[in-house]
């Protein structure tokens, strides 16, 4: 029987590291994810883990120390948020290159400036190209549930990449919600021992991890580690397979809402999304067939799959909870438009900002972006395609 | 896939490619030759040597061979010429020369 409990984002997320028991964890604490380090040390404290708790300097050390122990063959973790992610920066790259799966708690918030310790996708987003895999949660279950498959995923023999669960910061992290969490036995099991192919550490065997490539070898590394990353979008769609069966919870690499008969189609990310399914209930029992996307997986982006979700949609709204500063669209438009284009698709994408350093989202201003959307087609005009939501002007 | 270390060469396609190009094997620095990065080339004068071997341990690149107590003269295949080694010593039997060729 799985276990009711009641628990903010942060302490689901500790106590699914709890069940991993992982090798080695180096931390430096940074609203908001600070919790997750703490309560952690409290399970190392009480015997409740054999983890090695490495209390770095930085983030920076934190992440070095984490490339350290798991290119020795430990299974390793950490959690960090915002600033702590950016100063960690030239590690995430290293990370990825160097295969090791490493698996991080990031729990979004804005970047400085101005400084702001409030949720945005800006720092995950900065990370977006260093080769991650990246998921996104929309709730503090799903921020459990995401970090139990974390490894299987991370680990895989076709994938070996290092992997962020991303959940937002004090909206998921802090608010307190029911949770249905799995038993301690259960987990374990699902999450199994880690047994590298090659270590550091390994006695029968030595190897030398990151060597200088030259430029005759650098394209070609890069080019196997993107390969890498393209698994891992069937290895999440296998790990969640496996994990509904323990769980009978379902996971795919995005989820969709209402959107098969729909003609206005929203797509977003993170804890956002479950206020965009209330806006998209309360249009629909106005009759309007309005839908929402919600993307799981990030990286890699499930491009082909998203389009073949959305492609029968006129009018689609791609929500940035970031800005990226090209001064046409946001990572997520980007992508979604991109995807589009390669598909030849026939779709009007506006993009929308919102959300950055905490703005409340609410139901009504969601409703507005799908209420801008069937105005486009009223007067088949798109005008400004790249627009900010809830702005004072 | 993990690639021996002597079937690793510029004609590996990335499908080849040990996983971020890690190698499965040990001291294999040698089997690369920095002695072609040398611009300046140390000249061992033996008749001034006292084999204090002071030389020894300053090279960074493990290129003064030693055998029983004493010095031979240098690896050139691995010496980079950073001069180190004629800076060191106290008797003048280290002299930096332009390398020719």
């Amino acid at each position: 029987m799985s276990i009711r409990e009641r628990l903010s984002g942060n302490e689901a997320v500790a106590v699914a590291m709890r069940q991993i028991n992982p090798d080695v964890m180096p931390a430096f604490p940074i609203t908001p994810s600070t919790e997750i380090p703490q309560y952690f040390s409290a399970f190392v404290a009480n015997g409740q883990v054999d983890t090695v708790f490495v209390p770095v300097e930085s983030e920076h050390s934190a992440m070095s120390a984490a490339i350290g122990a798991e290119a020795a063959g430990a299974r390793t973790l950490t959690a960090t948020s915002s600033c702590g992610l950016a100063l960690m920066w030239e590690e995430l790259y290293v990370a990825a290159s160097d295969r090791l799966p490493i698996a991080l708690a990031l729990v979004n918030r804005a970047l400085s400036g101005p400084i702001n310790i409030n949720c945005d996708h800006s720092d995950a987003m900065g990370a977006r190209d260093a080769g991650w895999i990246q998921i996104f949660s929309e709730s503090n279950q799903e921020a459990y549930d995401n970090f139990v498959q974390a490894y299987r995923i991370a680990e895989h023999k076709d994938v070996r990449l290092p992997i962020m669960i991303c959940q937002d910061g004090f909206i998921t992290s802090h608010a307190v919600e029911n949770i249905e969490l799995i038993e301690d036995d259960k987990v374990k099991e699902f999450v199994g021992e880690y047994c590298p192919e090659n270590y550091l550490l390994n006695d029968n065997g030595t190897m030398a991890v990151g060597p200088y490539a030259i430029p005759a070898y650098y394209m070609e590394t890069k080019r196997a580690q993107l390969e890498a990353l393209k698994n891992a979008k069937k290895v999440a769609l296998e790990v969640a397979e496996d994990f509904e069966k323990i769980s009978g919870r379902k996971y795919g690499l995005f989820e969709t809402y209402k959107t098969e008969d729909a003609d206005y189609i929203m797509v977003i990310m993170g804890s956002a999304a479950g206020t965009g399914k209330e806006a998209v209930d309360e249009l629909r029992a106005e009759g309007k067939k309005v839908g929402l996307l919600k993307i799981r997986l990030f990286r890699p982006f499930p491009a082909e799959e998203i389009v073949e979700a959305i492609k029968h949609v006129k009018y689609i709204a791609c929500m940035d909870r970031t800005e990226s500063f090209n001064a046409q669209s946001g990572p997520i438009g980007n992508d979604i438009r991109t995807a589009l284009y390669n598909a030849k698709a026939d779709c009007e994408v506006i993009n929308y900002v919102y959300g950055l350093g905490g703005r409340d989202v609410t139901v009504e201003s969601l409703k507005s972006v799908y209420e801008a959307l069937m105005e486009i087609e009223k007067t088949g005009d798109a005008g400004e395609r790249y627009r900010y939501l809830s702005l004072r002007d | 896939m993990s690639r021996a270390f002597k079937d690793i060469n510029e004609f590996n396609t990335w499908q080849e490619m040990n996983e971020g190009c890690n190698v499965y094997e040990s001291a294999t620095s040698q089997y690369f030759n920095t002695g072609e990065w040398r611009v300046d080339m140390p000249t061992f004068i033996a008749e001034k040597c006292k084999q204090c071997l002071l030389c020894v341990p300053v090279c960074p690149d493990s290129s003064i061979p030693v055998k029983d107590m004493k010095r031979l003269d240098f690896d050139f295949d691995h010496c980079k010429g950073c001069g180190i080694c004629a800076k060191v010593c106290p008797f003048g039997a280290i002299e930096m020369k332009k390398e020719e060729n």
